[in-house]
This record gives C-alpha cells, structure tokens and sequence, in this order.
C-alpha cells in the first residue's frame, strides 16, 4: 500500500473524487493542504483538477507558488511519482515540472463531456496496467487544455515517446499533436487533461480510469523503487 | 524610495493561435468594421511599485514576468514606467 497525497488549493474541486479513486485502487490516501511543506512521508503525489485561485492571470500559475510545491519539487526531483489532472497538469506545466503550457481551447468554449483518448506510453507509474495502443473514453472538463509547446520540445517529446496519451477520433480543444498527457525525461511526473477519477466504476459510466490508480499501487512498488531507494530521500519510504 | 506606476502589457507570441483575438475579430466583422484584418487580445496590468529609481522598477517588474506575470513559452511582454 502506498501513500498517495492528493494536494488541495484554494479552488480545487476533483480532490473528493481523485482520493476516492485513489482509496479504491488500495492505496492510503490523504489530503494535503496547500499551505502544508511536509507532504507526510508520500510515495505519490496527485494534484487534483479545478479552478486553484480561479484560474487567475493563467491557469495554474498561482498553484505553483503555494508553500507546498518546493515540497512537491523536491518529491518530484528525487524520482518520486507526481500525477497532474487537468488543474493539476496546467500547475506542473507553470511550475516547470512538464514542458511546454495549457492554453484557451481552440473555440473558446468549457468543454465538458466524454473524449476518447489512446495510450501511447506504458512506461510510467500510472499507465503500466494499460495496453499501449488501447483506446480508453474518459471525461474532459476544460476551458483551458490545448497544449502548446515549442518546436523543440515538440519533437523531443515524441523522439522519447513521452506524449502518454493522445486524442483520437476527434481533438476537442486544439491540442497540439492531439496531445492528452504526458511525461517529463525521467517519466516519474506524468500530467494529463481528462479526469480518470471520473471513470473508475461503472456506476460512473465505465471504468477506464481505474488503472490509472491501480498502476500506482501496482508498479511503483515494482519498477520505481529502485529509482526512489537509490535517491536516500528519507521522505521518500519506498 | 519612489512610488513608481509600472504599466506591463503582456501579449500571445504572433505565430501562436490566439482564439480570443479570433473570436472578436470575427464580431468586430459582423458590425460592419470590415477594415479589421487582425486582432489579439492580451493583458494589461497596472502595478504600484516602490523603488530606488525608475530603471530599478522597471527591472523589478521584469523580473515579475519573468517569474509569474507572462509564460515565455507563448507570452511576451512590456515594461513601462509612467511617473515617479
């Protein structure tokens, strides 16, 4: 069982939903505020999706001066597993943890409805119980998700196969190269748009966000904590 | 020190897609104002700055941007100290 902290700003509202996930898949989930700077010993970190400080000047680039991000930094940095959800992904992205920026959608308008996405990169702590190629329908709930980056990182991230999931069918909001998600170099911080929380039970219309929390409580332990245990990070309990 | 008003204006890089500047483009069309062939929309931000000497607020505000005010990713910007 791992510890998972799922960090809340002032604006978060995926935080209930992204623990509640977290717990099914096994893992020990609490919640951590942003004020906080000690993440309490976490294996994992997740930052939720939301509106942190109302999206202000641009989404996510308040988040990423809370008090607890040089924590998340330092987590991050020293191999641990780091997962942005929409909000999430837009914070990391402003704080320098994943390349390149979410911008205004394509035609302007929120978007809130199913996509499907397909996973390109199994190769990270929160796809490895996912085929690579597979096709998954998961929510999106966005006015920010077109991701853009330059040239350079461009090619970079599909030179290393680090774009971890990519549209199909159709890209909602303009996203560059239909990228959905993706990873940093050491693939130990993986950011993605649409809300596998929100599909982790067929009460909820499908299931295929599931193995997005159980390949945490799944491969972590397998093919990370080398990485993690050779780093000596006594935050870090492997 | 001397309160200096600092004026940044931020703007989305030309090359990149700029819907919002899209959108009004479009609207301003739709009233009649044909002439316009081009618009985009960024942020202007007014800021209350105490420094030294002008250059020094300006440097400050620069270093803002650098930090929070804009993402060099897709964001330039402008620094304009106006009275002090």
């Amino acid at each position: 069982m791992h510890r998972v902290a799922v960090i809340v700003f002032p604006g978060s509202n995926c935080d209930a939903d992204t623990l509640a996930a977290a717990r099914a898949a096994g893992s020990d989930a609490y919640y951590v505020w942003h004020r906080d700077t000690d993440l309490r010993r976490a294996d994992i970190v997740i930052l939720p999706g939301g509106f942190s400080y109302g999206d202000y000047l641009r989404a996510g680039a308040i988040a990423r001066f809370s008090p607890v991000m040089s924590a998340v930094g330092a987590h991050a940095r020293a191999g641990g597993a780091v997962l942005g959800i929409c909000n999430g992904f837009q914070t990391l992205c402003e704080a320098g943890l994943l390349p390149g920026i979410l911008m205004r959608n394509a035609r302007l308008r929120f978007l809130s409805r199913p996509v499907q996405v397909r996973v390109e990169a199994t190769d990270t702590p929160f796809t490895c119980l996912y085929e690579r190629g597979e096709t998954l329908e998961l929510p999106i709930a966005h006015g920010e998700g077109r991701y853009v980056a330059d040239q350079r990182t461009l090619a970079e991230l599909e030179a290393s196969g680090r774009v971890v999931w990519r549209y199909v069918r159709d890209n909602p909001n303009g996203s560059t190269d239909d990228i959905a998600g993706l990873c940093n170099a050491e693939r130990n911080v993986v950011g993605i748009m649409p809300h596998p929380e929100r599909r982790n039970a067929p009460v909820l219309g499908g299931s295929d966000g599931a193995r997005v929390f159980q390949s945490m409580e799944a491969c972590n332990a397998t093919q990370l904590a080398d990485r993690v245990r050779a780093v000596g990070d006594s935050q870090l309990r492997v | 020190m001397t309160a200096y008003r600092v004026e940044v204006r931020v703007m989305p890089r030309g090359a990149l897609l700029d819907p919002q500047g899209e959108a009004v483009a479009h609207a301003l069309h739709a009233l009649g104002f044909a002439e316009v062939s081009r618009v985009r929309v960024g942020k202007h931000l007014v800021l209350e700055v105490e420094a030294p000497t002008r250059d020094e607020a300006a440097a400050r505000a620069r270093a803002m941007c650098d930090r929070l005010l804009a993402n060099p990713v897709v964001e330039d910007f402008e620094v304009a100290v106006r009275n002090g």
